[in-house]
């Protein structure tokens, strides 16, 4: 099977799309003829022309709001906001418009669009370029929010978005486009070349949204992860020895509870992991869940291991990142409560 | 190249202490109305360009006025002789029926049957004229304060009601502010109720009719106040980079809730004059003017049709009103402002050209005042009888669970479950 990074794999996502359906179109800072700063849409311009795949103003409010108006007259925009960072322009045409015009609309107007951002740290992006504002878009009613962790997922999951008829945040993390990563920040990367979830077939699939997916089985404790985490997680349960069950939650919203309350119900312990801050972050909703649903089968409190509630720094990017380390003794911590 | 020696310039002067600028109205209550600094130009002076005009040569067209109806209540000039009596009896007839409906439905939000409402007074002739501009498969993304473009094309006034109701029949289940419509048949977009939303919105609706290679435009709705929204600059870029089929309008009213138009204009000069910087061709028309609002609004879209680009309009109104139901402008400007408004009012300019035209008269004027009043409060009746948002039915709790995705998800379901509906 061949193999493909995360890039080729979103890239590849976009043709397969576009080579089906003549209404998805493609736009955003730098994507058309230089094929976008990641790199994501490279090609596609030449392959598909400027009518159907085009460079914009830097205005990520004119960019959502265009396939606002886009998307009411039938296309299926697939934009790109260069970097999740620079989304909050956008964050009025996301919220107030795209979220909710197929509700107040009775259904008239809908908004079936895919806004794709890069997100997450681990490459010296400061501040402006390593923010994770997932639970932004969680908190919202009428968004879908995915956040791949790998070439295969990256593929179907956006194939599944661009094809959903409701406005969906497609959330790239970034240090996981050409590799996976664990934290290890000072050994080299494995590229998806030699990773298996590096293979990514041809043609059409999907991967559903709404549906997570077990990394890694084990009894003694319930990890809730998605994008990068997923590999920290699993770096952090092969350094600890810990029986760690590791969750890739794949879909934000909706959420897999199925999933979740299974793996939790069976280990009693859960710890949950993301890059994002801790207070009011997507692990609040996922404690909340897991405490809800499985509160007389958990053997000790749900415990969070996040980025910290400080803006993302530069120079201390691996003191602010939640290596593995970190994950490692809440683990231990988890399982000695 | 010579530069001047250095003791020949003017000696600068040490800099004094910079001060603060806030523009305010020339006028707040208590004092004598004044609408001097309006420049308005004579009906038929403003020369009508070939629609393919470079946009460089009618830079002052942002500047003047478009007007067709003089003193005398006469058409003249090239923006004349576009519509026919047949036509401008039935522009005058919409005007009027907005206005009817608009007094019905200020007095039933007064009665308690509603929780809001929005009237149109002084403005009917800009979107009653607009509507007849377009045609079918256009779509308009309004503000709130267009609904003639509904009543212009025969959207059903009970449907109108039943949404301000939030009634049983209401159209848009009870999710909506009053007269935040939607009519995709109608070629009328969701209305948000957010500010300038939706004027990006217009722009990239107009994109997809360009990349699909079809024949529709969009038209883009705003208000004075809300164009200093950032979105009105995405639009103003979007549209002037890709030259995309819409007509950008902006309806200065001259207040934005209590803030007078000075405030977002700053020192453009006229609202129109955004556009130019963009290279849009930008036009000020006569708001209060039936045949110069529809011949601009024709003029634009010609321009859109003919995939020459996007227009901005300016439409110089005066809102006559409150800002809504909720709002009482004798607390910021003299109540007999409106009285003093130099372009009068538009249902009386149409009204006294058809009399002039000799297809009209006092006496049937009247006629259809009563007319039209009694037909608006018989659909009243009817849309009570299905309800009011004081005394119900109204559309059920669990209504309000649907529509928020395609397919509800596990946990909407779940929320459903636990509210009990």
């Amino acid at each position: 099977m061949p193999r493909k990074t995360m890039v080729e794999a979103i890239r590849d996502a976009m043709d397969v799309c576009m080579q089906r359906d003549a209404n998805v179109v493609v736009f955003g800072e730098d994507v058309g003829y230089f094929g976008g700063v990641f790199r994501c849409t490279q090609n596609l311009q030449q392959k598909y022309g400027s009518n159907r795949v085009f460079d914009t103003p830097i205005n990520e409010s004119g960019i959502v709001g265009a396939a606002v108006g886009m998307a009411a007259y039938g296309l299926r925009p697939c934009v790109e906001i260069q970097f999740a960072d620079y989304m909050y322009p956008a964050y009025d045409q996301i919220v107030s418009e795209a979220a909710r015009l197929r509700y107040r609309s009775n259904g008239q107007f809908t908004a079936p669009l895919v806004v794709r951002m890069p997100t997450g740290g681990g490459i010296f992006g400061g501040q402006t370029h390593s923010q994770s504002p997932e639970a932004l878009f969680t908190h919202v009613s009428g968004l879908k929010t995915v956040v791949p962790s790998n070439p295969y997922d990256a593929k179907g999951l956006l194939i599944s978005a661009i094809e959903d008829n409701d406005p969906v945040i497609f959330l790239e993390p970034k240090r996981l486009y050409n590799g996976p990563f664990d934290g290890h920040h000072e050994r080299p990367v494995t590229p998806w070349a030699r990773h298996p979830l590096g293979e990514v077939p041809d043609g059409h699939y999907t991967v559903p949204l709404g549906k997570a997916l077990v990394r890694r089985e084990g009894a003694a404790v319930t990890v809730l992860a998605y994008g990068t985490m997923v590999y920290v997680a699993e770096a952090a349960a092969e350094e600890t020895g810990i029986d760690a069950e590791i969750i890739d939650l794949r879909t934000l919203l909706p959420y897999d509870l199925e999933t979740i309350v299974a793996s939790v119900t069976k280990t009693g312990r859960c710890v949950v992991v993301h890059e994002a801050t801790l207070t009011s972050g997507y692990g609040a909703e996922l404690s909340a869940i897991v405490q809800e649903n499985c509160f007389y089968n958990l053997e000790a409190p749900v415990a969070r291991v996040t980025g910290w509630d400080t803006p993302y720094p530069h120079a201390q990017e691996w003191d602010y990142f939640p290596g593995p380390a970190r994950v490692g003794r809440a683990l231990k911590a988890v399982m000695e409560a | 190249m010579v530069f001047p020696a250095v003791e020949k310039e003017p000696a600068m002067s040490e800099p004094k202490p910079l001060s603060f600028h806030v523009p305010a109205p020339a006028v707040r209550p208590g004092g004598t109305p004044d609408f001097s600094d309006v420049k308005i130009s004579r009906a038929g002076e403003v020369e009508r360009p070939p629609v393919d005009v470079a946009p460089e040569k009618i830079r002052e067209h942002a500047f003047r006025i478009i007007r067709v109806l003089d003193r005398n209540s006469q058409a003249v000039g090239p923006w004349a002789g576009l519509l026919s009596d047949t036509e401008l009896l039935a522009g005058l007839r919409h005007m009027m029926t907005l206005r009817a409906f608009d007094a019905r439905m200020q007095m039933a939000q007064r009665q308690g049957k509603t929780s809001f409402y929005m009237q149109h007074m002084g403005e009917e002739a800009v979107s009653c004229a607009f509507r007849k501009a377009l045609e079918p498969g256009d779509m308009n993304f309004p503000t709130y304060r267009q609904a003639g473009l509904l009543i212009a094309d025969g959207y059903p006034m009970l449907d109108m009601m039943n949404q301000i109701y939030s009634n049983e029949l209401d159209p848009m289940k009870g999710r909506q502010l009053p007269v935040m419509y939607s009519s995709r048949e109608h070629g009328f977009f969701s209305i948000s109720g957010n500010l300038a939303t939706q004027y990006i919105q217009a722009v990239g609706w107009a994109m997809a009719s360009a990349i699909k290679g079809d024949t529709r435009i969009a038209a883009g709705w705003i208000g004075d106040g809300s164009t200093a929204e950032s979105d009105f600059h995405a639009a103003l870029v979007f549209a002037s980079t890709y030259k995309a089929p819409v007509v950008l309008n902006i309806v200065n009213n001259q207040w934005a809730i209590s803030t007078f138009q000075g405030i977002a204009r700053g020192g453009s000069g006229t609202f129109a004059a955004r556009g130019l910087g963009f290279g849009i061709p930008a036009l000020r028309v006569d708001g209060n003017d039936y045949p110069a609002v529809h011949a601009v609004a024709k003029w634009a879209v010609e321009r859109a049709r003919r995939n020459l680009g996007p227009t901005l309009v300016e439409y110089v109104t005066y809102r006559v009103g409150a800002h809504s139901t909720s709002d009482d402008p004798s607390a910021y400007r003299p109540k007999t402002e409106s009285d003093a408004w130099p372009l009068g009012d538009p249902v009386l300019r149409l009204k006294n050209h058809l009399i002039v035209r000799g297809v009209w008269t006092e006496e049937r004027h009247k006629q259809a005042e009563a007319e039209i009043m009694s037909e608006v409060i018989a659909i009243q009746k009817e849309a009570e009888s299905h309800g009011t948002l004081h005394t119900g039915p109204h559309p059920s709790a669990r209504d309000m669970f649907e529509g928020v995705f395609e397919e509800m998800p596990p946990h909407l379901r779940r929320q459903r479950q636990q509210g009990g509906v």
